[in-house]
């Protein structure tokens, strides 16, 4: 488990990385999917228990170990989030390209100051 | 089932519904009058409920668990007393004034669009209702995890809404760095809860609170620099502030009027009721170290805000970086740790919320007469358009936000003053002082410019002005009543709460509440009657005094210094002008600093992340 707090970890600092230095807004906005699979990474790995079933609860009795329903819920409404904000800012790269002509954010120059 | 616990999950049920039916029926509805018409019901409605949920609640919080799943007693799953597995919504005064406020903003800002927004189409307005919805669930809840929903659901809104008018460069850019900078902060609040759900088990604010134990460790800490870092990102604090003005910039006016007067005012009420419920009872001993650490965000933030706020032109960007300095103001407060600081920032930010709503109207109220916003396109034109009562209210605006009585600002920052005194920091009332006076006073110099013709720009600049004029068309000779009538009335609500000083006393009784948290978790967790929280310690006296008085009105006649001092910066004495020169000079690398490149505001958000672990990390030990 302590290796996919590292794995966790590791996956936010490159993303980050990635962010700080990208020259591209769909590579920007990539980095960004990555910052995020790395609570993914993070939340699944809290509720994983070894040898554990899903947390199904048909056809098993309940008194065998299951890994926690919990992070998976929080897993779920996260990868929701992730959809809907993804799909607006790459919406926003697209006319980014069209009112610009760069996809390059060091030459968006609107605002300033 | 009281009524009374029936009325939270309507104030976020109805907004979601309403969202729903408008963008369902819009393609039905030829008509847009019955959308707006729709939408401003939905918002008087959530209105009526928040302010009722307010006042049924200063006996004790409302409480409603969803679906039934209150409590469970322990069991082989969880060895704690009680056990939340579901979900709450716990609403005391302090929330249901934060979604109260949410919703008389939305009402303003919907009355403002009235006319402003001819060519609205209905999704703005399904918008503005998604933002309501997650801005009061947000304020209601009582789970961190739903803290982190709606404060996505509010954000995904907001940045759709700064977004609007897509066609322009701005706005791309603007929705570009301000989604992509909270979405960061989002992410670390996540990381955040991970933490703390790996070390309790629990998602319910005040259980994990119970729940953490004595001692903060390197995973607290951790979890406390994340969750936080992610809450003053929304809450515009400086390194974490850079989107606020883009954002503003860009989004369209009435959007403004909730980003500043009551989204980023959010964040900090997260950062407050986080700490209080989930941080205070583990750092116990080691409270000074993120007193210190808070109050130095804080202070930061209120100087450099004011400064960029006065060195801004573009009258949009200016009261964005107003906002930054108050909404540093607002974390002195907080980082005090008192009852007296905590009422204080509640009242403070109520007060803030009604006049920054009205000055952004006054902002839109000049992009539609004018359809310009930068300060020196605008010089003169409302004295030649003869616009006496809008004058007149920008005048009122800019004292009323610099703290002059009786607009209710100025006990909000009596109150904070009292509060940094009771705890032996006497420069903090300096500090507070100087951002009123300057951000104030940087709204009476675009007003003394622009409404009274005061300006002694050479009259080379002004040729180039007119030379410009044709592209621009004055769509209206006067302003619409449905754009004067919400400034009118927010500065009006400013003006009657200054006058109600119960209010100050109700403020710190709620706050005080607060900081009972054994109590408080007794009520939530344990079913214990909402009536029993009562004050940890004696609660100071809060009646309004002429020092209150003093100090609201020397920032008013701070503000009136600096503007006079901005009016003459070309004519006026050899020393003044010299000064500004070196002022301007010495501004340009800070401005320089606020680069639009969005590249940059991650690299200082993560700066800011590594100085607040980092600095709590080492005291703290």
């Amino acid at each position: 488990v302590s290796l996919a707090y590292a794995v966790a970890a590791w996956l936010l600092l490159v993303g980050i990385a990635g962010m700080v230095t990208s020259r591209h807004l769909v590579h920007l906005i990539l980095c960004l999917v990555v910052v995020q699979s790395s609570t993914y990474v993070l939340l699944l790995s809290v509720g994983y228990r070894t040898g554990a079933h899903a947390p199904i609860q048909v056809n098993i009795s309940s008194s065998a170990p299951q890994v926690d329903p919990v992070v998976q819920a929080l897993v779920l409404t996260d990868v929701v989030v992730e959809a809907t904000v993804t799909a607006l800012l790459l919406s926003f790269a697209v006319q980014a390209h069209k009112r610009f002509g760069t996809l390059d954010p060091h030459r968006l120059r609107a605002l300033e100051g | 089932v009281r009524i009374e616990s029936a009325l939270p999950p309507l104030a976020l049920a109805i907004p979601l519904i309403g969202a729903a039916l408008l963008a369902g029926l819009s393609s039905l509805l030829h008509e847009r009058r019955l959308i707006r018409f729709g939408a401003m019901a939905v918002a008087i409605g959530v209105a009526g409920l928040c302010i009722g949920m307010m006042v049924a609640t200063a006996v004790g919080p409302t409480i409603h668990w969803f679906g039934g799943w209150s409590p469970r007693p322990p069991s082989s799953l969880c060895h704690q007393s009680a056990c939340a597995v579901g979900i709450d919504f716990a609403v005391d005064p302090v929330g249901a004034a934060m979604a109260s406020l949410a919703a008389v903003l939305v009402i303003a800002a919907l009355l403002f669009s009235w006319r402003y927004f001819e060519a609205a189409g209905s999704m703005y307005y399904v918008l503005m209702l998604t933002f309501l919805a997650g801005m009061v669930g947000f304020a209601l809840t009582g789970d961190l995890f739903d803290m982190f929903v709606f404060f996505e659901v509010m954000g995904v809104s907001a940045y759709a809404l700064t977004g609007y008018r897509v066609e322009e460069k701005g706005p791309v850019q603007g929705a570009l760095n301000f989604a992509v900078t909270n979405s960061v902060g989002a992410y670390l609040i996540l990381m955040g809860i991970g933490v703390l759900y790996a070390r309790t088990g629990a998602l319910n604010l005040l259980q994990i609170g119970q729940a953490l134990g004595a001692h903060p460790d390197g995973a607290v800490v951790a979890a406390w620099a994340l969750v936080m870092s992610g809450f003053l990102v929304k809450a515009s604090i400086v390194p974490f502030h850079f989107w606020l003005a883009d954002a503003h910039a860009a989004a369209p006016t009435p959007a403004c009027v909730l980003f500043s007067g009551v989204m980023v005012e959010l964040g900090l009420y997260a950062v407050a009721r986080i700490h209080w419920t989930v941080f205070a009872p583990v750092f116990g001993a080691q409270a000074s170290a993120v007193h210190g650490v808070l109050l130095g965000f804080g202070v930061v933030t209120a100087l450099l805000g004011a400064v960029m706020c006065f060195a801004q032109h573009h009258l949009k960007r200016l009261l964005a970086y107003s906002t930054v300095s108050h909404a540093g103001v607002f974390l002195c407060g907080i980082a005090l740790l008192t009852p007296l600081g905590l009422g204080a920032v509640g009242v403070y930010i109520l007060a803030h919320g009604l006049v920054k709503g009205a000055l952004f109207i006054g902002a839109g109220i000049l992009v539609h007469r004018f359809e310009h916003v930068d300060e020196e396109d605008l010089v003169r034109r409302g004295k030649q358009a003869r616009m006496r009562v809008e004058a007149a209210l920008f005048v009122i605006g800019a004292l009323a936000l610099a703290g002059l009585p009786p607009f209710l600002t100025y006990l909000g920052k009596g109150l904070l003053e009292d509060a940094a005194l009771e705890q032996g920091l006497p420069w903090l009332i300096a500090v507070v002082v100087v951002a009123s006076a300057l951000t104030g006073g940087a709204w009476l110099r675009v007003t003394g410019r622009i409404f009274l013709g005061i300006d002694d720009a050479p009259p080379k600049d002004r040729a180039s002005r007119e030379a410009g004029r044709e592209e621009e068309t004055g769509r209206e000779d006067r302003t619409p009543r449905t754009m004067l009538g919400p400034m009118t009335a927010l500065l009006g609500v400013a003006c009657a709460a200054g006058l109600l000083p119960q209010l100050l006393s109700q403020a710190q009784l709620a706050a005080a509440k607060v900081f009972n948290t054994q109590a408080y978790a007794a009520v939530v967790l344990r079913g214990a009657p909402a009536g029993s929280i009562h004050p940890l310690q004696r609660l100071a006296p809060t009646d309004p005094t002429l020092f209150h008085a003093g100090t609201g009105a020397a920032a008013a006649a701070g503000a009136l210094l600096v503007a006079t001092a901005a009016w003459r910066n070309r004519s006026g004495p050899r020393a003044l002008v010299a000064m500004t020169g070196l002022v301007a000079a010495a501004m340009r690398p800070l401005r320089r600093g606020h680069s639009g490149d969005l590249r940059d505001y991650i690299a200082w958000l993560v700066l800011g992340v590594g100085v607040l672990g980092g600095v709590v990390a080492v005291v703290a030990r």
